[in-house]
């Protein structure tokens, strides 16, 4: 068990380890036509919105508990600048109320 | 480095809770100490190592690779997009960005300022390695002191860390709202209906979001200007 194990970690390890270091070996230097520049620079944001949704829904079985803390973070985003104290905000809302229910 | 190491601590912080979850479950599927460390340490991927611990007893070790792999295909794209906007990097520099690039440190360096540096690189990415490593470890040996309702609290914190990279940028830009909310409904559809599997659909999604709305730019405006 603990030998096949440590060989799944290794896989493991191999397969993660290609798809983020190939595109710094294989790709050349010289700059992308203007509209894949273009894409390349939405790709941030579009990927912000896949990985909230649906993932922080289903953190708990209501899925209002996440949304809640998205509803709260989005507001907390918006007035402050620091991305640490809107983590905080929203994880003390939401052990407030899960103290309280 | 320093300003890297400064935008990691979100991150770093971010991923405790994390990481904690990570090394109680690891230990509750009796994962040894060293397999929890060694995962953390080589695997460095949080969705693929919950993947692998809910697999462990009900699929083969080939099946968990072969998921984890497509699982992480999504780092390709974000890796090329560090590779495009970034100054060149030294080898030592390339494998220290890549190896240890995250959902997570890509999303804040993405959003920063560019063109990015290899110092800030290493100092974002080491800084939320250690942190993982790290608490996954304290998670195998403590974790089962967390009082319940910060253990259920805590699973937001990614989430909200997300939410804060992208609400300065979208009171700027109707685009990135547009490129936000067309990828979460691509991604909540895919995976709902289950079309495809979360990684294929986060690819997907993200693709689809970002070039479909450069066609729309495109067509709306004379030589876009970028986000």
């Amino acid at each position: 068990m603990s030998d096949s194990v440590l060989l799944l970690i290794v896989g493991m390890s191999v397969v993660t380890l290609l798809p983020r270091l190939l595109p710094f070996f294989i790709l050349s230097d010289k700059p992308l036509p203007p509209f894949w520049q273009n894409v390349l620079g939405n790709i941030p944001y579009a990927i912000l919105g896949a990985l909230v949704f649906p993932g922080s829904l289903k953190i708990h079985e209501d899925m209002w508990y996440g949304l809640i803390g998205i509803l709260v973070a989005i507001v907390a985003s918006w007035f402050v600048k620091n991305v640490i104290w809107v983590v905080v905000s929203s994880v003390a809302v939401l052990t407030i109320i899960s103290v309280v229910w | 480095m320093l300003k890297g190491i400064r935008d990691g601590l979100p991150l770093a912080i971010g991923y405790i809770p994390i990481a904690v979850a990570f090394g109680l479950l690891a230990n509750s599927t009796q994962l040894t100490f060293f397999q929890t460390f060694l995962m953390s340490g080589i695997v460095f991927a949080g969705a693929s190592q919950f993947m692998a611990l809910n697999l462990l007893m009900v699929s083969s070790h080939y099946e968990i690779v072969l998921a984890t792999f497509v699982l992480n295909l999504r780092h390709f794209m974000m890796a090329t997009t560090i590779r495009k906007t970034s100054e060149p990097f030294n080898p030592l520099s390339k494998i220290l960005t890549g190896s240890l690039l995250t959902d997570e440190s890509f999303s804040v360096a993405a959003t920063g300022p560019k063109p990015l540096t290899a110092p800030y690189m290493i100092g974002l990415n080491v800084t939320g390695y250690l942190s993982w490593v790290l608490f996954s470890v304290v998670g195998f040996v403590f974790g089962g002191f967390l009082p319940e309702s910060l253990q259920e609290s805590t699973g937001i914190a990614l989430y909200a860390m997300f939410v804060g990279l992208l609400i300065p940028a979208v009171k700027g830009s109707r685009k990135v709202l547009m490129l936000a909310i067309i990828s979460a409904v691509l991604n909540t559809v895919f995976t709902e209906f289950s079309l495809l599997s979360s990684g294929w659909s986060i690819i997907a999604g993200t693709l689809f979001s970002a070039i479909f709305i450069e066609f729309i730019y495109r067509k709306i405006q004379s030589p876009a200007g970028g986000v």
